[in-house]
């Protein structure tokens, strides 16, 4: 590998309001490259790249980039524009494509105009055939994109910044949305535009794939750059230290019996509007003492079974029972008196009302009971001391009770939820990616609050995208694949990884 | 390069200022088309002033305008609350109008005690079933409510005018198409002697105090606004979203049908087709100026009736147009539009870093 620098970026800070993102960060990026930007949420990793890429403006600090001639040349900040003359490419989280077109006119879009479009279109469809050879980035090019899977998705956001000519790529946590076996192939293809000269930098906060894909490892946390090593030098408990910066005790967990059944569904089928909110004849159980992880690749039917289990969606056959009552109908309500506990995967969209308090989002799952209203007329002094009470156990952050719940942090968000659910004793929890999005203390958080309450008797069912977070906490897994939920046996990454992908085990 | 920002919370004095600095920014304007109209801008302020303080007759005067609008004002702010964009208090207005001389104009022959309350209560009847359309087409089939609130307005009017010609038409009204009168004993007591101010006023205040107490205390009041606020997190958190709304669209319904009620029961004694002079659009500017809250609705009321009032004084005494009422009062609707997005956003202005481009 050459070491010729192609971008280096110079004490960049950039400051929110009262919260500073990113503090004096340098990075140097060098030809065939791939760095692995390594923080925790709120690190500053996204903030960094937007500077790069033009769409924040740096509060002070400059960046260079290798023109085609090698030479170091500042970057107009604040322009995305310009970032792309100069070779940058970005491929965000959330893809920025247009369903109702082609792959190909969706990589051409933009880069060509109207009129080449039609007439060189042999021309260009060679080009970017060309490019998906040297790359080993294989997309069915007259495809609608609404029609291609997500990782398929991702393949033409990355052809469309090659075709850009971009020498260097950002990939903002790329591997989020994948099967672990499309994830290898991702970095496998990485690996082969890197020979080729390009350089990579990719955002994740997955400590596994960066010691295995990346060669060099930055660590941001609280906005600065806390470490930097070669991957070959790097230890993952150091890496993870530095990232959090101390050891997290790890939830631990002991092997007990499960106990009675607590949920059962059987045959449920629930038909959504597509094929990614939809179940098919699933049948399982849930018992107390177990904590059930159901394993997939987002978009396999777990909003549908969430959906099912919440109260919100109702199965068109099958039945759903807990602890024996018949729940197949239940509104959200009758869900809550029949103690579910639901903590839902969009804790901001379904899990609070920002704009009201923290107290009024304590109680809002109760306010039937007599203990915060009667006769209709709210309890304020019992809704804020069981609000205050909360706080303290659940260790929630934030301005006060009575401030809007807005204004919490998204962990602090979590906290209030788990406190809502676990107050209530439920006797099945409902998780839906708990920790997504979360920092490791409030993972840990929550990790160790499921664990209890699994302890405690409860029965867990833990639906999440993440294979380690799912063989870290269930007893028992089961894969989730296109509204179909099967039972497996091994706890192999490799196998259940097949599962995700619709394989048959 | 200019950004637009949100602001982490617009403080209390956002809120609070954000009103009062529009309806000053409205009143400023409105020196425009006063220069227009080649009126003296001191004078025509001065007369404005003395048509509202000048007198406790003129001031009664602003009271007896605020009634209606007060009532409107609430229908709006509790629907609103609620995200349900009831746009037709206009139509329900008429619709407890209706009813009011329906069972007031000799049907009943009760003595006041009775014949008062029934006359109320039918009015909000038949303003809350008015809302009540629009509501379950809206929960029902996701039919949108600002169409249909807004066009049953005009359906409701016309009924009203075909009525006016045949059912409810005084026999003794030598052909105008007007209502019989509501008996005696049915009108609402005046409140000042030898002026126009009656008793819709006392049940204005108070709904507007109930309001404000039922948002703030009772579980009702919560569910509304959760529902407002996030319905998807209300519903997740067992709320019956659909529930809460067809309640605050039925107590919003019946809030304007009190607006037709005391303009017919308290002011005018029958019903003519142009009873409201859009008391139940002007009311959504009240409640938006009042940030919709419903203490806030009486305080926005006093200020809108103050400026008809005042216009009305100003136009006899200086020859312009009274329409000028109108014009500040939606003037004063899009100063607080565009107050509101500057309370929720700040603009933040960086100099551009240069760097040459490569």
């Amino acid at each position: 590998m050459t070491q010729q620098k192609i971008l280096s970026l110079n004490r960049l800070s950039k400051q929110f309001g009262t919260v500073v993102a990113n503090d004096a960060v340098d990075l140097d990026l060098h030809k065939g490259e791939v760095l692995a930007l390594l923080g925790e949420n709120g690190a500053g990793k996204t903030t960094l790249m937007n500077m790069l890429f033009g769409h924040y403006l740096p509060d002070s600090g400059s960046i260079d980039v290798a023109g085609e001639d090698g030479v170091m040349q500042p970057l107009a900040l604040g322009h995305p524009q310009a970032a792309l003359r100069a070779g940058i490419g970005m491929v965000h989280q959330h893809f920025t494509l247009a369903e109702n077109l082609s792959a190909l006119d969706n990589i051409l879009l933009g880069s060509e105009k109207l009129k080449s479009l039609r007439r060189d279109r042999a021309r260009l469809r060679a080009r970017v055939e060309g490019i998906m050879a040297r790359s080993g980035l294989t997309a069915p090019l007259d495809e609608l994109v609404g029609k291609l899977s997500v990782g398929e998705r991702q393949r033409v956001e990355i052809l469309k910044a090659l075709f850009r000519d971009a020498r260097i790529l950002v990939l903002d946590e790329p591997t989020a949305v994948l099967t672990p076996q499309e994830a290898d192939t991702l970095f496998e293809n990485i690996g082969m535009m890197t020979k080729d000269g390009l350089s990579v930098i990719f955002i994740s906060h997955k400590l596994r794939e960066v010691l295995a894909f990346s060669s060099r490892i930055a660590v941001l946390r609280h906005g600065v750059k806390v470490g930097e090593m070669a991957t070959s030098d790097a230890d993952q408990k150091a890496i993870a230290r530095m990232m959090v910066g101390a050891d997290t005790p790890e939830a631990s967990r002991e092997i007990i019996a499960p106990g009675a059944p607590v949920l059962k569904m059987k045959g449920v089928s629930l038909k959504g509007q597509s094929d990614r909110d939809t179940l098919t004849d699933v049948s399982l159980t849930v018992h107390a003492n177990e904590i059930v992880g159901i394993a997939g690749v987002s978009g396999n039917g777990q909003s549908a079974l969430a959906a099912a289990l919440s109260g919100m969606r109702h199965p068109d056959s099958g039945t759903i029972t807990v602890e024996g009552v018949d729940v197949t109908r239940a509104e959200p309500l009758a869900m809550i008196r029949a103690h579910v506990g639901r903590i839902p995967e969009d804790r901001h969209h379904d899990g609070m009302v920002g704009a009201m308090s923290v107290a009024e989002n304590m109680v809002i799952e109760r306010l039937w009971d007599d203990e915060f209203q009667s006769r209709g007329f709210l309890k304020n002094e019992a809704i804020a001391s069981h609000a205050e009470r909360l706080s303290k156990a659940y260790d929630v952050r934030g301005p006060g009770i009575e401030a809007k719940a807005q204004l919490l942090s998204g962990g602090n968000i979590q906290k209030l939820i788990l406190a809502r659910v676990f107050e209530q004793n439920p006797r099945l929890i409902l998780a839906n990616q708990p920790v997504r999005g979360l920092d490791m203390g409030a993972a840990e958080e929550v990790r160790r609050r499921l664990l209890e309450a699994r302890d405690g008797g409860a029965g867990v069912m833990l639906i999440s995208e993440d294979l380690d977070e799912i063989l870290g906490l269930a007893d028992r897994i089961l894969v989730i694949h296109s509204g179909e939920v099967h039972e497996i046996m091994t706890r192999d990454r490799s196998q259940i990884g097949l599962m995700m992908a619709g394989e048959p085990a | 390069m200019i950004r637009i920002e949100p602001r982490v919370a617009p403080g209390r004095l956002m809120t609070l200022g954000v009103p009062v600095l529009s309806a000053v920014i409205a009143l400023v304007l409105a020196c425009i088309p006063l220069l227009f109209a080649g009126a003296n801008i001191a004078t025509a302020y001065a007369e404005m002033a003395r048509g509202v303080f000048g007198s406790v007759f003129s001031f009664t005067e602003v009271l007896t305008r605020a009634t209606p609008l007060i009532f409107t004002g609430l229908a709006a702010t509790l629907a609103f609350r609620a995200k349900l964009w009831n746009i037709g208090a206009e139509g329900q207005l008429y619709l407890g109008a209706m009813a009011a001389v329906a069972v007031g104009t000799g049907l009943f022959d009760l003595p006041g005690v009775l014949l008062m309350p029934l006359i109320i209560g039918f009015g909000a009847a038949a303003g809350a079933a008015g809302m009540a359309v629009p509501a379950v087409l809206k929960t029902r089939f996701g039919a949108d409510e600002v169409v249909t609130t807004l066009l049953l307005n005009f359906i409701i009017l016309i009924f009203v005018q075909m009525m006016l010609e045949g059912a409810l038409k005084d026999p003794m009204s030598l052909g105008w198409p007007q209502s019989s009168p509501i008996l005696d004993q049915g009108m609402l007591p005046q409140l000042i002697p030898r002026t126009r101010v009656h008793a819709g006023l006392i049940i204005a205040l108070l709904a507007a105090v109930v309001a404000q107490f039922m948002l703030a205390r009772s579980v009702w009041g919560f569910r509304l606004r959760a529902v407002g606020e996030n319905a998807a997190a209300a519903r997740h958190a067992g709320i019956g979203v659909n529930r809460s709304l067809m309640s605050v669209a039925l107590i919003s319904g019946a809030l304007a049908g009190l607006a037709g009620v005391s303009e017919v029961a308290g002011l005018k004694g029958y019903l003519t087709a142009d009873l409201s002079p859009g008391f139940g659009y002007t009311g959504i500017v009240v409640a938006m100026l009042a940030g919709l809250s419903p203490i806030g609705v009486v305080v926005s009321a006093l200020f809108i009736a103050s400026v008809f009032v005042g216009a009305d004084s100003m136009s006899r005494a200086m020859g312009v147009s009274s329409y000028l009422a109108d014009l500040v009062v939606s003037m004063s609707l899009l100063c607080v539009l565009i107050g509101g997005f500057f309370a929720r956003y700040r603009i933040t202005s960086t100099k551009p870093v240069q760097g040459a481009a490569s």
